[in-house]
């Protein structure tokens, strides 16, 4: 058995919103039969530019039905501009979470999403195209959907991109790619600025200010968090997260990667970063 | 209420008889059988009995039977115990429907040097004995081929397949596991060398096997650090295993004929129901040399992880070939060997019986599977329906 949260038992028992609207505003359809799940989006605005109603259709496991399901309550009653802001994380979170494997189920829903918006916007209603290289031929992953799941969730290993996208999951022999594409994610590695002597403290605080703004916050606010510098003591550096990331299940992983990464790449690397009063 | 089990390729439900036979050996009688005091050796003699009880199911000596934790160190301690015996063969002929514990060790010895062949199978799930054939030109080989299918119960002509290996100078190993208590086995009648068994797929606990050993075998141990079970397996003997298991082998060697007539009637009556009332089903696997108590079944349209939660909460255990259920995203490596379309695969379960299904189990599973199979269809965006008018 998995380890399904109570919520996603209650919409893969009791799904919400099943069916297909007539006259649909916009229709998004991904996965296939071959590759064990798939969706099919419908929904219709109402006179306030609003999601009115939204419809699915999903075959595919527990977690696919309860994330298709979830995807249609959380849309409605949400402008468009809001729908495309719909991360599949945020479906994950909807639903109390669901076992890394079965991370994937989120991902196509996002993706039935953008597909039915797409739809929305242009009129176009075609089968999701493979655009770009093909990584994935088992289930038809491209570079770039990797790229970009990869990129949304931080993730840092193969293992965890062919739980997002499946991508890995089938013959295996495109793991060495996915590994490549990952290795391409990372920061470019800069030289480090010429060893100016030993740096002073009011130096160091001003680059660490600067490197928080240029690098950091923007990566947290785009997910809904910000940051704040409380101290520097020698080598250590004290920061609290805000807003989102304040209790993230990833702040830990969030502090190593996206705050210590690169203030010791552009400050010190004996930077140490330590979340303030813990 | 009490779970309706029909997942018994999976393990089964412990004999009572079996448990009482047992425990008097972890209560009273916990001595050690090597031990030179009378209160550990008095064990020993039970020990025996038991390996006589086993090798009387399959018509071998005693002394050609090793117990061991289970089927995937029987089957193990085979394949490298007589690769390591016998260097001189380099060959190993494996089918692409073999369990993991086979399946693995086979890819591993490839990786070291060994020359590995896979043979596949036709529709039905059956060998394609040419391919078979054909392999046993290469020279000597150790060839292991299942009994029984453990996802589709299609049995493998051992019988008729053993002497045409030993003909060609092959060594047979044979996994066992699920057609043991299920189906008739003869050693004495037909030349496999080895034969694996596993004590909880015929009503014993876990954590206890046995490897049937052809006497004059080449075979080096797995496992060192004793001189139990004549140097072939060290470790101190698992006694009320052991005993577990000799008891299991005796009552299915009483009953066999009986259970498997009432088992198959069960499971053709089961499978004949859904049939009839899901549309879009199917039946995978050769219908006629199959063990009877095993059915693998496909819904189009649907997939085979949301059949098994619904059918959970109906209280029935069941399993599934489906991605999605085995954690890994690759349906079942059978059901795809045997070429049945992925839609088929991802809506497979598998339903498997033993002696305490009843025919309450089998109409309560009538009941509930296809009001399931429905619900599940009124999602799928695949299943062909006639244009609706919006809701």
């Amino acid at each position: 058995m998995w380890e399904y949260s109570d919520k996603v038992l209650d919409h893969f028992r009791n799904p919400r919103n099943v069916g297909v609207i007539e006259n649909a505003d916009g229709v998004g359809e991904v996965g296939s039969l071959a590759c064990g799940d798939a969706l099919k989006l419908t929904f219709k605005l109402g006179p306030d530019g609003r999601i009115a109603d939204a419809k699915f259709q999903t075959f595919g496991c527990a977690s696919a039905i309860a994330s298709s399901s979830a995807l249609t309550e959380m849309i409605k009653g949400m402008t468009i501009e809001e729908a495309r802001r719909v991360t599949n994380q945020d479906i994950a979170d909807y639903l109390g979470g669901l076992p890394e494997q079965k991370m994937h189920c989120s991902v196509m829903g996002r993706e039935a999403l953008e597909a039915a918006i797409e739809n929305y916007l242009t009129g176009k209603r075609t089968k999701r195209i493979l655009e770009g290289k093909v990584i994935c031929t088992c289930f038809g992953v491209t570079e770039e959907e990797i790229r970009r799941v990869a990129q949304e969730n931080h993730l840092t290993t193969v293992e965890q991109v062919t739980h997002y996208t499946k991508a890995g999951g089938g013959c295996g022999r495109c793991k060495e790619d996915i590994a490549r594409i990952l290795e391409s994610l990372k920061p470019p590695v800069e030289s480090p600025p010429t060893s100016p002597g030993r740096m002073t403290t009011v130096k160091k605080i001003r680059m660490i200010e600067e490197v928080i703004e240029r690098e950091i916050r923007p990566k947290l606010r785009k997910d809904g968090g910000d940051i704040e510098l409380v101290d520097v003591e020698g080598d250590t550096v004290y920061i609290a997260l805000r807003g989102m990331c304040a209790n993230c299940q990833m702040a830990e992983f969030t502090l190593r990667e996206v705050v210590e990464k690169p203030l010791r790449e552009f400050v010190s690397p004996s930077l140490q970063v330590r979340e303030a009063g813990s | 209420m009490s779970v309706i089990y029909l997942d018994n390729n999976a393990t089964t439900r412990p004999d009572p008889e079996v448990l009482e036979a047992m425990a008097p050996f972890l209560r009273n009688w916990w001595g050690n059988p090597s031990s030179m005091h009378a209160f550990g050796g008095q064990v020993r003699r039970h020990v025996e009995q038991a390996r006589e009880q086993v090798a009387a199911l399959l018509g071998a000596d005693p002394s050609e039977i090793v117990f061991t934790s289970g089927g995937t160190e029987s089957d193990n301690a085979a394949l490298r115990g007589f690769l390591e015996a016998v260097p001189a063969v380099r060959t190993v002929i494996t089918s692409r429907v073999e369990h993991p514990a086979v399946l693995e060790p086979c890819r591993y010895l490839k990786d070291r040097g060994y020359s590995e062949i896979e043979i596949g199978v036709d529709g039905q799930g059956r060998l394609r004995e040419e391919e078979l054939e054909a392999a046993l030109k290469a020279g000597p080989a150790l060839v292991s081929l299942m009994w029984a299918n453990n996802e589709t119960g299609v049995l493998f002509p051992i019988e008729r397949l053993a002497p045409r290996i030993k003909a060609a100078g092959g060594t047979l190993h044979t996994d066992a596991v699920q057609a043991v208590g299920k189906v008739p086995i003869d050693v004495s009648r037909v030349p496999v060398d080895f034969l694996t068994l596993s004590g909880h797929k015929l009503h014993a606990p876990k954590g206890i096997g046995a490897l049937y050993i052809r006497r004059g075998t080449p075979f080096a141990p797995l496992i060192l650090g004793g001189h139990q079970e004549h140097n072939r397996r060290s470790g101190t003997e698992n006694v009320p295993g052991i005993i577990a298991l000799g008891k299991a082998c005796e009552l299915a060697r009483r009953r066999m004929a009986e259970e498997t007539r009432r088992m198959a009637a069960l499971r053709d009556r089961l499978e004949q129901g859904i049939l009839a009332s899901c549309p879009d089903s199917r039946i995978n696997g050769d219908p006629m040399q199959r063990l009877p108590n095993t059915t693998n079944i496909s819904f189009h349209y649907i997939e085979g992880e949301a059949i098994l939660y619904h059918l959970s909460d109906a209280n029935i255990a069941a399993s599934s070939g489906s991605a999605c259920s085995s954690g890994s995203l690759e349906p079942s490596h059978v059901l795809r060997a045997m070429g049945v379309p992925f839609t088929a695969v991802h809506g497979s379960i598998r339903l498997s019986l033993s002696r305490f299904t009843t025919e309450e189990d089998i109409d309560v599973t009538l009941r509930e599977l296809p009001r399931i199979v429905a619900k599940l269809r009124a999602l799928s965006p695949f299943v062909p329906r006639p244009a609706t008018k919006g809701a």
